[in-house]
């Protein structure tokens, strides 16, 4: 009995290299390896940004690829788990040998990649925002998503000219919140602005009457909310629901018309910082960022039937940076890895990108814009 | 009798060779990689099987056993001694319990060796589950299945919610496990094949050491509990303490799981105390017919490796879910059953006989 | 801590607990009439809020909600027929199993019916931005939506099983299901009876909190371990014990917020239980013989 059935086991074992040996090589393409949490808790993120990667590369194959050569997406789910992304990340490298890589779409699966594409020499174009990812420095690793600590700092700059000494900062309990929030307590110290509570709930929360009554009690002049769950509309409703009429701030976390309609009226006068893509109708012609960013959201809209957000613009940025990098030093890994460390002046979704040697993000605090709700549509924040 | 009863052992170190050999002539070495992490799983499952196809005890919180293995490592390896002055760490140091490493960044850094924190792990692993498992063993049914939910989501939460577990991030970089001499768990590629054979090593002797507990006296103690406790009880069998025994042990198990295979990635994350991941683990023992060490075996290698090599994309937990249904629903006693077994081995024999028994070795 | 403060947080408990409630009976219903525990149950608020959401768009709200409420009591039968008698080996593991599956294959379908995003029905009165002042302390109208519907469940089942014949042979199944049997009950359909009445029930309050809490395609299963949590605490199969027990939970996580870190409202709520369980591990108003009763 025992000798059949491991008989069977060694079957299947055996049958395993034979099943995957048959994939194939194709000659003239640009492999792009992508890992996006498509599903999974972190599908506010990955969804988006997949859709706009298999776009974008449509796109670019449809216009004839790069300099001839057709660029092929490798997308992989890694839904959220950093031990997928790990094993995704290690078949990519040394399977597919990919180029390059993008995403992952949080910071715990990037920090977890981080070393193995140094160690594979392999380009990663990270779509998280936390700092860590490119300070310090790592030669191979680059992020397109702007830093929590500008976006911070422009909350604070509001703040300021609001006389706004004492605040409430909640966060959710994921990557993005979590990186917010500490950036967020830097920040406000170095401004003179109190952070009189600071709470972390849970990225599945619904009901957060509880919480706000807690900072309600602490007398907070604005509530800053840091994250990118469904929860973002839920505190103003809540807000709204417990009298609290002092100014709300969000994260870019907000970029994402969805979660407006979603807090209804209770959204009106959010203010938060965000990249350009929202606001872009309302750009002078003459802005860097306007033809690009137009171009994406009528694409991303007429092509998918749904609102184009900034977490989708990541991926875009992400191609566009590593396309525009082989375009300017072909095939070779370590010139383009160059290339892309020397981009300047690159307008894409989130900013103008200007890479250099210490710095892997290449966008500063003028990527951003405050933004504000009015009448359920994103609109500038006048600044006074 | 005893040849007859580790053959099969002896088959399955052969299939490893076997493979590895294969993936190497074929220049495929990297499937590898994942087979390493789905052993490591495997491993959780194997001693899930005792605990719930033998004893008959459900438990939905296994990956927390699995996380605080891979944690505590974590945790532990990542202190910085190299500028220990004093007091406990400079006493580590003395004692020769550190090792230094090579970091991400080039830099040399002084850590607590591993085999410190495997034996922190499991030590503490062994504690937490004797603690809950007095009274959470005396639970049954739906009782039991909630208790252990708890469980899970309370490590979950802690988890998550802890900083020094590095909240939803978890942590990266963690230093290798140097084993002995050249031998280290590590994720770095040219180590690929000996931490292949590491896992295989670690997965068969659990396999042995779990065969010989199935055989044992104990064993059949487990099977009277499984088919009533109270008749057990009779008969003198000292049920709670057999049900303790097996669940530590197969926390122990899970714990040591989570320790390789987090020096293995180099990093741990919070989905692996995820509930999901315990409810994997539950479904690849269901699928392996619950009492049947080597359909789990079986089950848990293919199915794991599938997962990890993104082989369902975005359906992996549709399908997960799904296997779970269709098992249930028309093989309750697992895939692998005896009677499915059977047909199939009738296949299987038709099979080799027409290829002249060369259809083993993995050759095309 | 102020008064309004104090009365803030019991609301909140209040609220809260009453959802729980809602979902722990959905799990009493079933659990009573075959034992079973259905992992699903969270599901059937997902479905019945989504299906709702989508109908919105081209019915009115009460309409849409009535028709969310039929269809999701629809699938709640299919679950039966299609999976539940078909087990060959109804064991509680296998059926704790085969629902965890089907929780699983029903999250995962909605998410490619529909994708993963949030959405939610308008507020049944008033709108996002309405509170109703009570003593100094505010809530939303739709919280007292949510009570009162969550009452009328309560109040409607107990006269079901009472009074009506198919809630007393679906008592009678609970109580043995053989002699309920060999008394000329079709216990077969009282089991998808009881399945469509836990589902209907399970969509009507998915859609009484989805402009509260809102809805996405993984909404049920923290929900479905929280009722699971509370249908436990209260002791499995009593419906008293569901009320009283959601009431417990939504209260210790409530006041646990304002003394200790948010973080671990869970893990709170879940200690707690696990205690109790440990001191009385047929909890809190269940009766001896229930936990031993269902055993592997």
């Amino acid at each position: 009995m025992s000798f059949k059935r491991i008989l069977i086991t060694l079957l299947c074992v055996s049958i395993l290299p034979l099943a995957f040996s048959c994939a194939g090589k194709k000659g003239d393409t640009i492999k792009i390896g992508a890992l996006f949490a498509v599903t999974g808790p972190a599908s506010f993120l990955g969804a988006p940004e997949e859709k706009t990667a298999r776009m974008m590369v449509e796109g670019i194959n449809a216009a004839g690829g790069i300099d001839g050569r057709k660029l092929e997406l490798i997308v992989k789910d890694t839904a959220g788990s950093p031990e997928k992304a790990i094993s995704f990340a290690k078949q990519l490298i040394e399977e597919d040998k990919v180029f390059a890589i993008i995403g992952p779409s949080t910071s715990g699966e990037t920090m977890k990649i981080k070393s193995i594409c140094e160690e594979g020499k392999t380009i990663l174009i990270s779509c998280a925002a936390a700092e860590v990812i490119v300070n310090p420095v790592s030669k191979y690793v680059f992020k397109v998503a702007q830093n929590d600590s500008d976006a911070a700092q422009m909350i604070c700059d509001v703040m300021k000219k609001k006389n706004i000494t004492g605040i409430g900062l909640v966060s959710s309990n994921d990557g993005y919140g979590a990186a917010g929030k500490e950036q967020m307590e830097k920040v406000a110290a170095r401004n003179g602005i109190k952070v009189l509570i600071s709470e972390v709930y849970d990225k599945k929360d619904t009901d957060l009457m509880g919480v706000l009554t807690k900072v309600k009690a602490m007398n907070v002049q604005a509530v800053v909310n840091w994250s990118i769950v469904p929860a973002q509309s839920i505190i103003p409703k809540n807000m709204k629901q417990l009298n609290m009429n002092m100014p709300l701030f969000q994260s870019s976390g907000f970029g994402n018309i969805k979660y407006v309609k979603e807090a209804g009226a209770a959204g009106e006068g959010i203010i938060f910082p965000c990249g350009r893509l929202l606001i872009a109708d309302a750009l002078s012609d003459t802005h860097p960022q306007k033809a690009v960013l137009m171009k994406y959201k009528k694409d991303y809209e007429s092509k998918y039937k749904e609102d184009a957000s900034t977490f989708g613009g990541h991926a875009y940025d992400a191609i566009l940076v590593l396309t525009e990098a082989i375009k300017k030093a072909g095939m070779d890994r370590e010139k383009a890895r160059d290339a892309l460390e020397n981009l300047k002046g690159v307008p894409g979704i989130a900013g103008v990108f200007n890479f250099s040697e210490k710095d892997h993000l290449g966008l500063d605090i003028n990527a951003f814009d405050m933004l504000t709700v009015k009448d359920g549509k994103f609109v500038p924040y006048e600044k006074k | 009798m005893r040849f007859m009863k580790h053959a099969p052992v002896a088959g399955l170190a052969a299939a490893i060779v076997i493979f590895q050999l294969a993936t190497t002539l074929l220049g495929r070495e990297f499937y590898l990689t994942q087979l390493t992490m789905a052993a490591y799983y495997c491993l959780v499952i194997l001693g899930l099987t005792v605990l719930m196809g033998y004893a008959g005890q459900i438990s939905m919180g296994h990956a927390a056993f699995f996380a605080m293995g891979g944690y505590t490592t974590a945790v532990l390896t990542k202190l910085d001694l190299s500028a220990a002055a004093g007091g406990l760490p400079r006493l580590v140091v003395d004692l020769g319990l550190s090792v230094t490493s090579v970091n991400a960044f080039g830099v040399e850094v002084r850590h607590l060796s591993p085999w410190v924190s495997l034996v922190v792990a499991v030590l503490l692993t062994t504690t937490v589950a004797f603690l809950i498992g007095i009274p959470i063993l005396r639970l049954k049914g739906h009782y039991l299945a909630m208790a252990t939910l708890g469980f899970g989501i309370i490590v979950y939460r802690i988890v998550l919610g802890t900083s020094l577990f590095g909240e939803a991030d978890g942590i990266s970089d963690i230093p290798a496990f140097t084993l002995a001499g050249g031998l280290a768990v590590s994720g770095d590629p040219e180590l690929r094949v000996q931490n292949f054979y590491i896992a295989a090593v670690l997965l068969l002797a659990g396999l042995v050491l779990l065969l010989n507990l199935i055989d044992s006296r104990s064993g059949r103690a487990l099977r009277a509990i499984h088919g009533s406790e109270e008749a057990a009880n009779a008969m003198g069998v000292d049920t709670a303490g057999f049900k303790l025994m097996v669940f530590v042990l197969s926390a122990v198990f899970a714990c040591v799981a989570g320790v390789f295979l987090t020096h293995f990635n180099g990093g741990v994350g919070p989905s692996e105390a995820d509930v999901m991941k315990s409810v994997t683990y539950v479904a690849i023992v269901a699928v392996g017919g619950m009492a049947n060490l080597w359909g789990a075996l079986a089950m848990g290698i293919v199915l794991n490796y599938l997962s990890l090599r993104g082989y369902f994309g975005s359906y992996d937990e549709l399908v997960f879910g799904g296997i779970l249904i269709v098992i249930m629903l028309f093989f309750p006693e697992g895939l692998l059953s005896a009677r499915n077994l059977k047909n199939l081995k009738g296949a299987a024999v038709r099979l080799v006989r027409g290829k002249g028994g060369e259809g083993a070795d993995g050759r095309p | 801590m102020s008064l309004e403060q104090v009365l803030q947080y019991i609301l909140s408990g209040v609220t809260n607990g009453s959802i729980y409630a809602i979902v722990a009976i959905g799990f009493n219903i079933i659990y009573n009439t075959t034992g079973i525990i259905n992992f699903a149950q969270g599901e059937f608020l997902m479905l019945g809020g989504m299906t709702a959401i989508s109908l919105a768009a081209f019915v009115p709200l009460p309409l849409a909600i009535l028709a969310a409420v039929v269809i999701t009591a629809i699938i709640g039968a299919l679950v039966d027929f299609v999976f539940i008698r078909r087990l060959k080996t109804p064991s509680v593991l296998n059926m704790i199993i085969v629902t965890i599956g089907l929780s699983i294959v029903i999250r995962e379908i909605a998410l490619h019916v529909w994708d993963e995003k949030v959405r939610s029905l308008p507020y049944f009165t008033g709108s996002e931005v309405t509170s109703v002042s009570i003593l100094g302390a505010y809530i939303s109208p739709q919280v007292l939506w949510v009570l009162g519907i969550a009452a009328v469940i309560v109040v409607f089942l107990g006269f079901f099983f009472k009074f009506t014949l198919t809630g007393r042979s679906m008592r009678a199944c609970a109580a043995n299901m053989t002699a309920a049997k060999l008394c000329g009950i079709n216990t077969g359909a009282m089991v998808t009876v009881s399945f469509m009445l836990s589902a209907a029930i399970g969509a009507l309050a998915g859609c009484a909190i989805s402009p509260i809490t809102q809805t996405q395609y993984d909404c049920g299963t923290p929900l479905a371990i929280k009722g699971f949590t509370v249908a436990i605490l209260g002791g499995l199969g009593n419906s008293t014990g569901a009320v009283v027990g959601g009431m417990v939970v939504g209260m210790l996580e409530a006041f646990s917020i304002s003394v200790l870190p948010l973080a671990y409202k869970d893990a709170i709520a879940i200690t707690i239980l696990l205690l109790i369980l440990f001191v009385k591990p047929s909890g809190l108003l269940g009766k001896k013989e229930a936990a031993g009763l269902k055993e592997f």
